[in-house]
């Protein structure tokens, strides 16, 4: 149990990268925090320079008040899981597991029953004397947990634990390892590039981008309140949807049409220099189907848009409407680019996608009419990607 | 809290997500300079000291027999040497084993490769049972076939007209020598080509099945292309090692009837005439004549490096 | 895959024209070397009249006995070495980045492809002048030097196997650097050392060039070299016999080892040719 703090800790090669820049971070004892971000962001460095395995250029690590930086993983006591498992080929599970006790001197029988203690919270008894070679994929990777969890560390580190796993397994074993580390509550540093698994696991969300820590917060707070593009696009699925707009005579102009300044709006572009061109962002959960809200009152507010549906794929407890806009209404954004690495690609199209209520009647060629609510209107600027609105 | 990250992020992209060992580089460096330099020094010391002191020494008149006479003569001992009937035909000699041979090693090694690959009964007994030839001294196989091609004594010669004897002509030498060095070398042949079979996927194979294609055109638009470049390695490996050839010649004919590579004259110019000149002269153009060889490989047919040399 | 019984004779019947390849030559050397010499020119395949003098005579012939000696220690010594600095390097190449290491790969490719009688004839005049001929560090040096690309190669993908992940795995679980090494990295390595070192010792063993060029006595002269020398003198009224026992001799060790690790020499003798 411990707490871990980075101040200003910086990642730099010889060749002149920089993986990792000035990241303060402190994490509480018994938290679960989620480092995040596309492939390259520095996340999987960050993990390696708290456990030991990499050398910090610059700043401090402290485990439990205690700085670390120059000392071997194996005096940090801090349990690692790999995302390849890492599981000793030549040995059984038994051994496997039994490992760090084994390093750590401990007597036959004691060790004994504390792997029999992890084998029994990992339902993995049965295979105490197989060889990895001889499980599945599921089973290795709880042949890896046991192994972290076997000598009760001060923190786990865990890189990427479960894309290797097919995504039913990996849903199942999302949820073990929330359980496991809740009945345990010891603080783990988790590492990512799936945001799914980000939103559903961590206490807190680490979302990094080039070696740099864009926000850190709960889940609500990324996912509502966005600092810039990037977390904006990230965070989210399917993403936000982004739009070229400008602002003349107290109105956005974009492809969904004339929308008036809000009061926020307004105050937030005063307070950046009022631009006259912005990105805005409506996330498809904002859209509604206009068509089931006939019969009650329309909200004074509620604003509208139409256009002919594309593709619609029916989830069962939710439908996905995507409607193709105009050529040239994509934004072109390095903070975009990097947020859709690896995932989304369709939504790089000019289109709107909009997540509507199972019992929306549209259908692929039809016309939709969507309304949403001009409070979920985001205005970032485009150049630097921040958030206006958050930024007021 | 470095949150803010408003400002254009200006740092560069980390390189390649490789793992960093947690040594910096330089040790790194040092490090992997201090464990090859042993094997560098011996390789270098043990070729390069003597291929450089070779071109010296070709380039004297050099005669142990006479040592008082040793003078530097230029390009004389290559010119005595390219201008030798017996260096000529040694190089056709070579030149055609190791053409003949390797095509036919091909071949067989291909169809042995087949075998070892799909058979469906005892795969375990093939794939043993074809390494015995890889294993065997190559001397002593060369013995065997040697007294199987001896009149009287080979079962081999039975099977041809009375009085054969075989390896006393030229050309029926030659076909020995090659036989000698196919059988030897194809389960090695082979062994490539199989690992090169298994790099073609097995989906690939069905659905070009699905979609009409006889075994054979299979094999030839399928699995062919697809083991280029384990084909190729192959090849290169083969070429320089059969031009090399110099035991099962040595051992079936010492040379008789101009059955002499020109590994073997260099050897009989140097133990038999000490001639020390003319033989690193042989030594330099045979180098030489290797390197073209590799060079072609790499350049014209672009095959990558196959793994190390062995026999 | 055609399971039927036709595919089945089929098979069996490609497999048994496989098998008649790879046995048929040494079933004769075989035979040759328990055949009676009075009925060496009788041309049958098998003996006709089986006897183990052809046998019992190499044994009693102190060169071809110093020739087994010399074959086993030299081998046994060029293999050590060339696995010890062979393993180092091979190390290097697998785990480490270093300016320098194509040229190490390409030295070992290069060498690789020599033709060994460019070196015969400097190596001749190099070691009569330091005193190496007809010794055996004048044989263990080329022998090391010719086995060592092999040994670079062939280690270097089984090191390139081994997970980085385990060593830092072994690492968090509390290891230091030499338990990582001792506890994780040599039991897997294992496996990979031995069959590089058959297949040294297999380079080693197979020479003939280096041995008679490089040899003037049965001081160093190794088995395959000293066969080559049973030419009929006066303690063998024929060296057929001679010839093919100490063929057999030389020849059933290599065999033994190579069916014992059959699976593992495949991997190693086509390990990298691949991957290329």
């Amino acid at each position: 149990m411990a707490e871990i703090v980075l101040s200003g800790v910086t990642k730099r090669y010889p060749d002149g990268t920089t993986a990792v820049q000035d990241l303060d971070l402190s994490i509480a004892d018994r938290e679960f925090i989620i480092l995040v971000g596309p492939s390259g962001c520095g996340k999987s460095t960050t993990l390696n320079m708290i456990a030991g395995l990499e050398d910090i250029s610059e700043g401090e690590l402290l485990i439990d008040g205690r700085r670390v930086n120059d000392r071997a993983p194996r005096d940090r006591d801090i349990a690692m899981v790999f995302q390849s498992y890492a599981l000793y080929p030549h040995m059984t599970v038994r051994e496997n597991i039994g490992f760090p006790l084994k390093l750590a001197r401990m007597g036959k029988a004691e060790a004994n029953a504390k792997i029999e203690e992890a084998a029994r919270i990992l339902a993995i008894e049965p295979f105490l004397d197989r060889r990895p070679a001889h499980l599945s994929g599921g089973q290795r990777q709880r042949v890896a947990m046991g192994r972290a969890i076997v000598r009760n560390p001060k923190a786990f580190l865990m890189d990427e634990p479960l894309s290797n796993l097919d995504a039913k397994l990996r849903v199942q074993m999302r949820t073990m390892i929330s359980r496991l580390q809740n009945q345990l509550g010891t603080t783990t540093v988790y590492v990512t590039h799936d945001q799914t698994e980000a939103m559903t696991l961590g206490d807190r969300i680490v979302l990094m981008r080039r070696g740099i820590v864009q926000q850190v917060g709960t889940p609500e707070e990324l996912y509502d309140h966005p600092h810039n593009l990037f977390v904006a696009g990230f965070i989210g699925s399917p993403s936000m949807n982004f739009l070229p707009a400008d602002i003349s005579g107290g109105a956005l102009h974009s492809v969904l049409g004339e929308i008036p300044l809000s009061d926020r709006m307004r105050r937030a572009l005063a307070a950046h220099h009022s631009p006259d061109r912005v990105v805005m962002g409506v996330r498809p959960e904002a859209f509604a189907d206009a068509s089931l809200d006939r019969r009650r009152e329309q909200d004074a507010g509620e604003l509208r848009f139409g256009g002919r549906v594309e593709i619609l794929e029916s989830l069962g407890a939710e439908k996905f409407a995507y409607i193709d806009l105009e050529p040239g209404t994509v934004v072109d954004s390095e903070h975009l680019a990097d947020a859709f690495q690896g995932h989304s690609p369709g939504h790089r199209h000019a289109q709107i996608v909009a997540r509507l209520d199972p019992r929306s009647q549209a259908s692929e060629g039809r016309m939709l009419d969507l309304e949403y609510d001009p409070a979920s209107i985001h205005l970032f600027e485009p150049e630097t990607g921040l958030n206006l609105t958050e930024h007021a | 809290m470095n949150e803010d990250a408003s400002s254009t992020d200006v740092v560069a992209v980390p390189g390649r997500a490789i793992p960093v060992p947690s040594a910096n580089r330089r040790s790194e460096r040092r490090l992997g300079w201090m464990l090859c330099a042993p094997a560098a020094v011996v390789m270098l010391a043990v070729t390069g000291w003597p291929i450089v002191y070779s071109m010296l020494l070709s380039l004297q008149r050099f005669d142990l027999r006479f040592p008082a006479r040793k003078a530097w003569i230029g390009v004389d001992n290559y010119a005595t040497v390219l201008g030798s009937p017996f260096w000529w035909n040694a190089f056709a000699v070579t030149v055609l084993v190791t053409f003949v041979s390797v095509a036919v090693e091909l071949v067989l090694g291909m169809v042995i490769a087949l075998v070892m690959y799909r058979t469906i009964v005892g795969r375990g007994l093939v794939r043993a049972v074809v390494l015995i030839p890889y294993g065997i001294v190559t001397v002593a196989a060369a013995y065997g076939w040697k007294y199987a091609w001896t009149p009287g004594t080979g079962f081999l010669t039975r099977l041809l007209p009375a009085g054969a004897a075989p390896l006393t002509d030229h050309f029926p030498a030659i076909g020995i020598i090659i036989l000698a060095e196919i059988w030897k070398t194809t389960p090695f042949m082979a062994l490539l080509l199989m690992a090169g079979l298994a790099l073609v996927p097995e989906d690939a194979l069905k659905a070009a099945s699905t979609d009409g294609a006889t075994a054979w055109q299979r094999f030839t638009r399928i699995t062919l292309p697809l083991m280029k470049p384990a084909i190729l390695a192959a090849l290169l490996f083969r070429t320089l090692d059969a031009f090399r050839i110099f035991d099962d010649i040595f051992v079936l004919t010492n040379g008789a009837q101009n059955t002499g590579s020109v590994s073997l004259i260099a050897y009989h110019n140097l133990i038999g005439g000490l001639n020390l000149g003319i033989g690193s002269a042989m030594s330099v153009l045979i180098f030489v004549t290797v390197a073209l060889i590799a060079f072609v490989f790499v350049k014209v047919l672009g095959t990558s490096a196959p793994d190390a040399g062995r026999r | 895959m055609d399971r039927t019984s036709g595919g089945i004779t089929r098979w069996s019947l490609v497999n048994l024209l496989v098998l008649l390849y790879a046995l048929v030559p040494v079933v004769w050397i075989a035979s040759l070397s328990f055949k009676d010499p009075s009925t060496f020119t009788d041309g049958t395949f098998f003996p006709t009249k089986w006897t183990l003098r052809n046998y019992s005579g190499i044994f009693e012939n102190a060169d071809f006995v110093r020739g087994l000696g010399n074959s086993i220690g030299i081998g046994l010594v060029s293999t050590l070495v060339a696995i010890l600095i062979g393993t180092m390097a091979a190390y290097a190449v697998a785990r480490l980045d270093f300016p320098g290491k194509p040229l190490v790969l390409g030295l070992s490719l290069l060498i690789a492809m020599f033709p060994q009688i460019s070196l015969v004839t400097p190596l001749f005049e190099i070691e009569r002048t330091l005193g190496l001929f007809d010794t055996w560090p004048g044989l263990i040096l080329p022998y090391i030097t010719f086995a060592l690309p092999l040994t670079i190669y062939t280690l270097s993908t089984f090191f390139k196997e081994i997970p980085w992940d385990l060593e830092k795995a072994a690492k968090m679980d509390g290891a230091t650097p030499f338990q990582a090494f001792r506890r994780v990295i040599v039991p897997l390595a294992t496996p990979g050392v031995v069959t590089t070192a058959i297949l040294a010792f297999i380079v080693c063993w197979n020479d003939f060039l280096f041995s008679i060029s490089l040899t003037s006595s049965s001081r160093a002269r190794t088995a395959p070299a000293t066969i080559s020398f049973f030419t009929g003198s006066s303690q063998f009224e024929n060296p057929t016999g001679s010839i093919a026992a100490a063929a057999i001799v030389i020849t059933v060790p290599i065999v033994v080892f190579v069916l014992v690790f059959q699976r593992r020499i495949v991997a190693g003798l086509t390990s990298g040719a691949v991957k290329g």
